[in-house]
């Protein structure tokens, strides 16, 4: 056919850069897979200080007073962590929370800045809207296959895939909420005399708080489910008991680890929601 | 005295859109604000404005919504900026400054309240009131110290850990004149800063606005919808109409004397007996008698003007008192001196009493004494000319 619309292979060219990536870049991989280790063993680490009954305990009263002293939250997170330990699955879970907590930092240490930045930004808001895009849409699982690649198995490839994952929501939530700080405030501080960095510091981002905790929130809960796929490329947790049950069709087994993953979910979820400054 | 400029606008405009200074051209060639919007979608804000803020008045700036006046306000601490002209704070132009003495200017000059309070929600009330003083970089002690003493100064005392959540709209709008207060600025620019309030509390704040401003002495920029906020608070009111001025004067120059049609329309609907002062409408004091002169020549006076009773003054023109025309006939028969026959009991005004707090008591007692601080005799003010002036509202 002559009018037929000639084939551009896009995916080769794909794999030709990630090949590049490995074999050039090699060093920068294996500096960044050291650095996330240490970051992953050093909070499994603090996790796994405390036998599980001096964990529940902490984790209760912090939910009591940043719950503004509601106990309704704090019986229902002891309750679930009870739950938890009483499925012996105290070890794994901490191993899937340690991922989670890693993944969900590193993502909004990079996500924040970058919202910032883009709400002031036309040029940068116009260039990463689309990648936001991308980084939503993308099935999750096509992330897996260069995080493989680049960093091996284990956690860190887990670790990458989940940060890619769970960075959009933050920096989306954060232009909006930057974006969004009433025109009178950004008014009062110039009149009154701040520089940029005061009015962002002083007006701008506490103005912008609650969606950035939103943010912050969506951010943690997109990591737990990824860490869940993560299991995939050999992330241990929750996630491997899930598809160890799978393989093996054993109904028990799996439904205790997504009953896991769900108190995780549930309990990180009502933590970070009573940490929004309420209006 | 006070007649010093603290604000100098030359030649100010202010056009909203891409390419401002081509729209001003077509303006210099009389089209209008509405032609213009239509023809090249840009919004004219201001035209060539032309004025001096004094030290130490209220000068309201008065309009209706987008006639520019929130516009003319921003550009004078330049949340705005003006497409062309000047403006000069004590002499310097604030529109030529660079960024850094722009922003010593507003942390140090200037002061600013908003119509909406513009509050900062995550605050306590003194965390507000002390935000100019922290962008200064005043340790938290000092800055706690000066935010206490304006928040006494509007009234707030014992709320500066309130939420701010947890006030009223006065008492929020209160927070905001306490922090443009708290840095001592020489210049307050207030946007509509009453009008989100309700009718009563407004005029509280007014009142309370009027006596911060006696013991302060703060040159005061008020924006204002409301013509009888403007004529209650300005010591000289600018009108503007379609981003341009239309007059400037005192509510009296306002009301008695309209620029044009515009004006007379906007001002029809004031109640005049509040803006019109005794001044306004007194006669001069003539004939008066001095002290030291005889009995004799007061009757002589009064019966040549046909008067009953004439006030006694003494050199300086100080009010003593009147005499009636009985009782100098009857002193004369006696041989007494005018002191010694007058009434010392003068019904006296001050020459700025609004004509709506001289009817009750010039139903009784005309005529009326206008006498200044020094009580020294200035006018005199009959009923018929209070009525005269209220009647011609119509």
């Amino acid at each position: 056919m002559v009018f037929e619309i000639p084939h551009i292979p896009l995916g080769d060219g794909v794999e030709v850069i990630v090949e590049w990536i490995e074999q050039n870049l090699g060093f920068l991989l294996d500096l960044f897979t050291a650095i996330m280790n240490i970051l992953i063993s050093g909070i499994r680490d603090v996790l796994f200080l405390f036998p599980p009954v001096v964990f529940i305990l902490i984790v209760t009263a912090i939910a009591y007073f940043i719950g503004r002293r509601d106990a309704k939250l704090a019986i229902g997170v002891a309750f679930a962590l009870v739950l938890l330990e009483s499925m012996r699955l105290w070890a794994i879970s901490m191993q899937t929370l340690s991922l989670v907590l890693a993944a969900a930092l590193v993502a909004l240490v990079i996500a924040i800045p970058i919202g910032i930045i883009a709400a002031k930004n036309e040029t940068l808001l116009y260039i990463i809207r689309p990648i936001l895009d991308f980084m939503q849409t993308m099935p999750s699982f096509v992330y897996l296959i260069p995080a493989v690649i680049f960093f091996g198995l284990g956690n860190v490839p887990g670790l990458v895939a989940t940060i890619v994952f769970a960075m959009p929501p933050p920096i989306r939530l954060t232009i909006l909420g930057i974006q969004h700080v009433p025109k009178e405030l950004k008014e009062v501080g110039d009149a009154f005399g701040s520089t940029p960095m005061q009015k962002l510091m002083k007006i701008e981002i506490p103005s912008a708080m609650p969606s950035i905790m939103a943010g912050v929130n969506q951010c943690i809960m997109l990591s737990l489910s990824m860490v869940v796929i993560a299991a995939m490329i050999g992330a241990p947790g929750l996630g491997y008991q899930v598809l160890a049950a799978i393989q093996r069709i054993d109904i028990g087994s799996g439904f205790e680890a997504g009953l896991g993953i769900v108190i995780i979910a549930m309990v990180l979820d009502r933590l970070t929601q009573s940490l929004t400054p309420k209006r | 005295m006070e007649e010093k400029t603290k604000i100098e606008i030359r030649d100010v405009s202010k056009v909203f859109g891409k390419n401002p200074k081509k729209v001003l051209k077509l303006l210099d060639e009389g089209l209008s604000k509405a032609e213009i919007l239509e023809r090249t979608g840009h919004n004219v804000g201001l035209y060539k404005l032309n004025f001096e803020i004094r030290s130490g008045e209220i000068f309201v700036i008065m309009g209706l919504s987008g006639s520019g006046k929130s516009t003319l306000l921003r550009c004078i601490n330049r949340l705005i900026e003006p497409t062309t002209g000047e403006i000069r704070i004590d002499g310097d132009d604030v529109i030529k400054m660079k960024p850094e003495n722009l922003r010593k200017l507003r942390r140090n000059k200037l002061g600013m309240v908003f119509q909406n309070f513009g509050l900062l929600p995550h605050r306590s009330v003194i965390d507000n009131v002390a935000y100019g003083l922290e962008v200064r970089g005043i340790e938290k002690e000092q800055r706690y110290e000066k935010a206490l003493e304006a928040i006494e100064n509007v009234g707030l005392k014992g709320h500066e850990d309130s939420d701010i959540s947890q006030l009223s709209g006065g008492m929020q709008q209160r927070v905001g004149l306490a922090r443009a207060l708290a840095t001592d600025p020489d210049i307050l620019l207030m946007d509509e800063a009453f009008s989100a309030l309700d009718p009563l509390i407004r005029s509280e704040m007014q009142d309370e606005l009027l006596a911060l401003q006696d013991r302060m002495q703060k040159t005061i920029v008020f924006v204002s919808h409301d013509l009888d906020e403007a004529l209650k608070l300005g010591d000289r009111i600018l009108l503007m109409n379609e981003g341009k001025a239309v007059q400037i004067g005192t509510a009296e120059e306002i009301l008695t004397n309209p620029a044009d049609d515009y004006v007379a329309k906007f001002v029809a609907g004031v109640d005049r007996s509040k803006v019109l002062l005794a001044e306004a409408v007194m006669k001069r004091p003539d004939p008066v008698i001095s002290i030291n002169s005889s009995l004799k020549v007061a009757v002589q006076l009064m019966k040549k003007h046909g008067i009953s009773s004439i006030y006694v003054v003494d050199r300086n023109k100080i009010l003593k008192g009147f005499v009636t025309i009985d009782k100098a006939i009857d002193g004369i028969k006696e041989n007494k001196k005018i002191e010694n026959v007058m009434s010392e009991d003068v019904h006296k005004t001050a020459p700025d009493t609004p004509l709506n707090e001289l009817i009750p008591i010039i139903e009784s007692h005309s005529p009326l004494a206008v006498v200044d601080e020094k009580d020294k005799l200035i006018g005199v003010v009959v009923r018929g000319s209070v009525l005269g002036a209220l009647a011609m509202e119509d």
